[in-house]
Order: C-alpha cells, then sequence, then structure tokens
C-alpha cells in the first residue's frame, strides 16, 4: 500500500575533490520530498561518512537511499578491500587513513561512529578481500 | 538576531564570498578534522577552521553552518571560492587566531 522512493548513486573513488557530492545530492532530494531538516541533517551527514569512506578506503562503490512512509535506509555497498575488524573499526579514533588524507582533515577515525549515533539502526557486513554493505535505517516516524 | 553580514561588519572580517548574508549564527565550533566537525558541529554554527580544501564545502553543506571562518590568515584558493559561490556557501576569513574569534563570537551572540 505504502509507496517508496528510491535514489541510486554511484560512488567514484578516485576522485576527492567531488566526494560528497552524492550525499548533497540526497539531501537536495530530500528536501523536495518535504522531509523534516532534522532527519535530513542526520540522513546526509550519515551517508556522507559511508561515502567518504568508500572513496578513501575502498575505491569507490554504490549508494541506495530509499524513502518509505515509515522509515530512510542507506545501503552503501563496495568492492573495497573489506573490514577485518568490525568492533575495532567502530571505536573512536581508529583510523587506517593516509598521512595523505588526513592532510585533508580525514582520518580522524570518527565516521563510523558518526553514522551509527546519527541514525537508529546500523548493520556492517563485510568481507577481506570481498567488500562492504553498510545499512543505516532512520525512523520517519 | 545575529547573521553572517552583521557578524562580518561589527567583528570586522574578510568576506570570501557571501551568498547567504541573512543566515542566522546561533553559536559556534572550532575544528580541523572533518568528522568531529560533522558529529559536533550544529545547526547554523559559525565553523571556525584553519582548512581550506575543497571538501570543507561538503561538510559545511551537509553539517548545515551558517558559515565557515578561515581563522590565522589561511587563504582560500580560486576554486574553493568559486564553487562556494555556486553552492551557496559563505566563507569569511580572519587574521585572528581560533581562540580569539570564538572569544569574538561568543560576546556577539
Ligand atoms: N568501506 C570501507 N572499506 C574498508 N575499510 C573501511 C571502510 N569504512 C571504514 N573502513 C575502516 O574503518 C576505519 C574507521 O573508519 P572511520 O570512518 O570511523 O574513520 P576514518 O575514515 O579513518 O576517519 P574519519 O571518518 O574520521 O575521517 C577506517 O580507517 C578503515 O580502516
Ligand atoms: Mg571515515
Amino acid at each position: 500500500m505504502s509507496e517508496s522512493v528510491t535514489f541510486r548513486f554511484e560512488v567514484d573513488g578516485s576522485d576527492f575533490t567531488s566526494a560528497g557530492q552524492a550525499s548533497v545530492l540526497v539531501k537536495k532530494h530530500l528536501r523536495q520530498l518535504g522531509i523534516d531538516p532534522e532527519i535530513i541533517r542526520r540522513v546526509s551527514i550519515a551517508m556522507y561518512e559511508g561515502e567518504i569512506n568508500m572513496v578513501i578506503h575502498a575505491g569507490g562503490g554504490e549508494a541506495f537511499v530509499t524513502v518509505s512512509e515509515e522509515d530512510i535506509t542507506i545501503l552503501l555497498s563496495d568492492k573495497g578491500p573489506g573490514i577485518a575488524d568490525i568492533d575495532k573499526a567502530m571505536q573512536e579514533g581508529y583510523s587506517t587513513a593516509t598521512d595523505n588524507v588526513r592532510s585533508l582533515g580525514f582520518g580522524a577515525g570518527m565516521g563510523l561512529p558518526n553514522m551509527k549515533r546519527y541514525t537508529d539502526s546500523m548493520d556492517i557486513k563485510s568481507e577481506v578481500g570481498v567488500g562492504t554493505d553498510i545499512t543505516m535505517k532512520v525512523n520517519l516516524i | 538576531m545575529m547573521t553572517v553580514a552583521k557578524l562580518c561588519e561589527v567583528a570586522n572580517l574578510c568576506t570570501i564570498v557571501c551568498p547567504e548574508p541573512e543566515r542566522e549564527i546561533k553559536g559556534a565550533y572550532c575544528g580541523d578534522l572533518l568528522s568531529w566537525v560533522m558529529g559536533r558541529a550544529k545547526s547554523s554554527d559559525v565553523w571556525i577552521t584553519i582548512m581550506s580544501n575543497i571538501n570543507i564545502l561538503a561538510v559545511a553543506s551537509l553539517a548545515d553552518v551558517a558559515c565557515v571562518l578561515l581563522s590565522e590568515g589561511v587563504k582560500p584558493d580560486e576554486e574553493l571560492v568559486k564553487t562556494a559561490e555556486q553552492k551557496g556557501i559563505n566563507i569569511l576569513a580572519s587574521d585572528k587566531t581560533s581562540f580569539e574569534l570564538a572569544k569574538l563570537i561568543g560576546a556577539l551572540i
């Protein structure tokens, strides 16, 4: 009965200067759908952190954002190196970012914790050498 | 109500680009590590930073800050200015330290 809409984005892993573009577009789309500004802020920040991680750590990937009546679901999928120890990666301050990336202001090890903080649920499925799928949900009701 | 244009004038800051001069300012956040800013800055804050690479624009837009304030005499490059203008992001600058700027803004809002 309830209709949902899905946006799909390709995240380019080679271009740092345009990193974050998908998240900025999501913000725009959600605004057009009339979603509450605080919800938009949470969704777009969580997505940004995931998008940047795909650029920095996984060479790019795909993002899907589905808006239903009940919630907004963000799925980030990459075929990067995977995360060996998810618990460790979730810790504030843990980062494997290179010096080059750190000089741009990334690499504080706060991205995954932010994603958890700003969403109502978060699930990470990752296999070393295969890739990473992260699903996050923000409730609308 | 404190706005970006008013702050600029009262605090004698340099306007780099100001496509949204009437944006309200409600607070401030100092930080250079992007994920800290994403996690801690609030909507309508002044974001005081020494970071001036192009990635600050997406952060400013998504964290929904009122403006970016480049401190310590940091100079933005042309590409940053051009893109900020297109994206509607306010950028100010000053030679003062981040601490001095935070103190100044704290006294004004
Ligand atoms: N999509 C991914 N593929 C492979 N490894 C990842 C991925 N996302 C995160 N990681 C690993 O988890 C670590 C922690 O990620 P997190 O986003 O918290 O910090 P960061 O990206 O290193 O720094 P920050 O997000 O603060 O700029 C990363 O340093 C990286 O080792
Ligand atoms: Mg990260």
